[in-house]
C-alpha cells in the first residue's frame, strides 16, 4: 500500500526530492495561466472589475477548510494508526492552512468594502472563519510550547479533531443564518450560479493554489523529518552516545 | 490601473497580499531547508550518527 510505504521517512525523502521539482514547475504554469485568465476575464454587470478579487478569495477559502480536514485525517492517523508521518503532516500544513485562512479574511475584507460598504461584519461566515485562523495560530503555539514531539502530536491532533467541528459551520453558515455573505454560488444544488467566463478562472485559480499547497506542504514536511532527526541527534549527543 | 475601474486599487492590494504572503511561505520553508541541512551537517561532522544511516544531511 502507497501510504505504508511511505510511513518511512527515508523512503519519503526520497521520493518527494524527485516529484518536489515537477510539482513546482506545475505549479507555476497553472498559477500564471489562472491568472491570465482572471486578469482577462470580463467585469461583472454588477460588480465590475472587482469580481476579479473572487478568483484569489475562493481558492484561498476553500483551502483554508481543506488543510483542516486533512490535518483532522492526520489526526486520526496520529491517534489511531500511529502513522510515523501523520504528525508531521499535520504540524507542517498547519502555517500554510494559516496563511490562506488569512489571505481568505483579507481578501474578502479587501472585497467586502466596495461590495457592502464595510470591511468587517460580525456575521456568521466570517466570524467562522475568523475562528479558524485563530484555531490554526492555537495549534501552531501549541506544537511550539510542548517541547516533546509525541506528547505534542497527541494533544495537537485532539485540538484539531475539536476544531473540525467548524469546518460545517463555516460551510453551512450561510444557509443555517441570515449573513451578509453571499449564499454558495459554486457547489449547490442545481449547478453554479457562476458564468462560464468567471467559472473557467476561478477553477485554474483553485488547482492552481491546490498545486501551491501541496508543493509548500510536502517541502515543508522533509524540513520537520530533518527537524526531528537534528534533535534526535542533539539528543544523542547531549548523553555522549554516537550510536 | 484605470481599466480596473474606481476600485482599482482594493483590487491591486488583494493579489499583490497574496503574492507578498505566498512569497512569505515560499522563503520561510526555503530558509528552513538550509538551516536544518546545516545542523545536520554540523552534528556528523562533531561525530554524531544514527544507526539507520549514513550523511543524512547529503540525502535527498
Amino acid at each position: 500500500m502507497f501510504l505504508a510505504r511511505l510511513a518511512n521517512p527515508s523512503r519519503f525523502l526520497t521520493l518527494t526530492a524527485r516529484v518536489l521539482p515537477w510539482l513546482a514547475v506545475a505549479t507555476v504554469l497553472v498559477i500564471a495561466l489562472g491568472l491570465y485568465q482572471s486578469w482577462t476575464a470580463p467585469d461583472d454587470y454588477q460588480q465590475g472589475a472587482t469580481v476579479k478579487i473572487m478568483f484569489i478569495h475562493v481558492p484561498n477559502a476553500w483551502l483554508s477548510m481543506f488543510v483542516w480536514m486533512m490535518m483532522s485525517v492526520s489526526a486520526l492517523g496520529t491517534l489511531v494508526w500511529k502513522h510515523p508521518l501523520a504528525d508531521v503532516a499535520a504540524k507542517a500544513a498547519a502555517p500554510i492552512g494559516a496563511s490562506f485562512t488569512f489571505l481568505a479574511l483579507a481578501t474578502g475584507s479587501l472585497w467586502g468594502r466596495p461590495m457592502w460598504g464595510t470591511y468587517w461584519q460580525w456575521d456568521a461566515r466570517l466570524t467562522s472563519v475568523l475562528i479558524l485562523f485563530l484555531m490554526y495560530l492555537s495549534l501552531i503555539a501549541l506544537w511550539r510550547a510542548v517541547e516533546d514531539p509525541s506528547r505534542a502530536a497527541r494533544a495537537a491532533a485532539v485540538l484539531t479533531l475539536v476544531g473540525a467541528i467548524n469546518i460545517p459551520i463555516i460551510k453551512f453558515s450561510v444557509e443555517w443564518w441570515n449573513t451578509l455573505h453571499q449564499g454558495e454560488s459554486v457547489f449547490r444544488m442545481g449547478g453554479p450560479t457562476l458564468d462560464r467566463a468567471f467559472l473557467v478562472p476561478l477553477f485554474t485559480m483553485a488547482i492552481g493554489f491546490t498545486l501551491l499547497f501541496i508543493t509548500l506542504h510536502l517541502a515543508a514536511m522533509r524540513n520537520e523529518i530533518l527537524r526531528r532527526r537534528v534533535r534526535t541527534l542533539q539528543m544523542m549527543q547531549a548523553d555522549g552516545r554516537t550510536a | 490601473m484605470s481599466a480596473l475601474g474606481p476600485y482599482a486599487v482594493f483590487i491591486t492590494v488583494s493579489y499583490a497580499l497574496v503574492a507578498l504572503v505566498v512569497a512569505g511561505l515560499i522563503a520561510a520553508i526555503a530558509v528552513d531547508y538550509r538551516q536544518q541541512q546545516d545542523q545536520l551537517r554540523r552534528l556528523e561532522e562533531s561525530g554524531v550518527t544514527r544507526r539507520s544511516s549514513g550523511k543524512m544531511s547529503e540525502q535527498p
